[in-house]
């Protein structure tokens, strides 16, 4: 059980709304990651759907580089559709 | 209301009773926490579903639904001699679970179209728990009986010691017999087809072999248990024989 590898689960609380990651657990394979995702975290109606991925395939960005990613983006308020009039019949935006 | 029909409820309600019991055995000793969570998970769904059956008779009794449970001794017990034997290691306890779902999911199905209103109903509701449990243990057995050459070699012996008591479920006692009679339960030579077909199947997967010759105990339906019985029933109706009546 040592050699199981760690999956990250994603967890679709309804219909409509995209998966969430909700933690991680270890399985001997992806359909064992399933049934145990599904006990551990949809027992009180967390959820309607399941994606569970081994760690190791997910590749994510370097703390490090948070300054060269994000940053350059912060003093561009044009990219925010802020400055549009918009229509009445139009909700939600 | 036929005592048949009673002894029929009971047996249902007995089952899953002893089973659920046995599998809260494992609470807090699973081999790792997902796996501790998801038997408990099961044991609680086939509890709950012996409850509803203990209500129903009780209604029909003018009993408590306690009562059933937790007071009467064991050569009243109508559980099949599956349910109540050891957990042993996690693939013993995953070969008799895999038993008990093959069982369970198929004459659930049947008993969907009991009819007896009540059970039809009980029956819907735990079908669903019970395809859960199926496709569950199932997975267990193939993983482990085609896994390593130690996993395969447990599971072999489990399914060895276990398979004599397998038939049992499916030899109609004579409550059973009255109730298939009455349109109540289910033709469990249709259960049994069903059950065999997936039992073979996931065992072929699993590439385990299965004994020839094997000599079918039973009894429980009609309250003869094996020793083990009496342990459990000491420990689970422990509180309310020291307690009579005592609730929380």
């Amino acid at each position: 059980m040592r050699d199981w590898p760690l999956y990250e689960i994603f967890i679709r609380s309804k219909n409509g709304l995209n998966h969430k990651h909700v933690g991680s657990l270890h399985a001997s394979d992806p359909q064992m990651a399933i049934q145990n995702a599904r006990d551990v975290y949809t027992r009180r109606n967390e959820g309607v759907s399941i994606w569970v991925v081994e760690a190791n395939h997910i590749t994510a960005s370097n703390p490090d580089d948070a300054e060269v990613l994000f940053d350059p983006a912060t003093d561009k308020i044009y990219r925010h559709p802020t400055f549009y009039e918009l229509p009445e019949a139009l909700k939600h935006m | 209301m036929q005592q048949e029909i009673k002894d029929f409820i009971l047996m249902m309600a007995d089952n899953s009773m002893i089973l659920g019991h046995r599998l809260g055995e494992w609470c807090g000793h699973g081999p790792v926490l997902e796996q501790d969570i998801a038997l408990t998970n099961i044991a609680l769904d086939i509890i709950g579903e012996a409850r509803n059956y203990y209500a129903y008779l009780a209604e029909l009794e003018g009993k408590k639904e306690d009562d059933y449970p937790m007071l009467r001794n064991e050569r009243l017990f109508k559980n099949v001699l599956l349910v109540e034997q050891s957990n042993g290691n996690w693939g013993d306890t995953m070969m008799r679970q895999f038993m008990f779902d093959c069982w369970h999911y198929f004459h659930l199905e049947q008993m969907t179209n009991s009819r007896d209103e009540r059970l039809g109903a009980i029956a819907k509701k735990s079908i669903k728990e019970a395809n859960y449990h199926l496709s569950f243990s199932s997975k267990w057995v193939i993983r482990l009986g085609d896994g390593t050459e130690e996993s395969h070699q447990k599971m072999q012996n489990a399914l060895d010691s276990l398979l004599p008591y397998f038939d049992e479920f499916f030899i109609p006692s004579d409550f059973e017999s009255y109730c298939y009679n009455e349109g109540i339960n289910p033709d469990l030579n249709i259960v049994k087809t069903k059950a065999k077909t997936k039992f073979n199947e996931v065992i072929d997967l699993a590439t385990l072999s299965l004994p020839q010759n094997i000599f079918t105990k039973k009894g429980g339906k009609s309250g003869i248990h094996s020793e083990h019985l009496g342990f459990i029933l000491t420990e689970m109706q422990y509180l309310q024989r020291a307690y009579p009546g005592v609730t929380w």
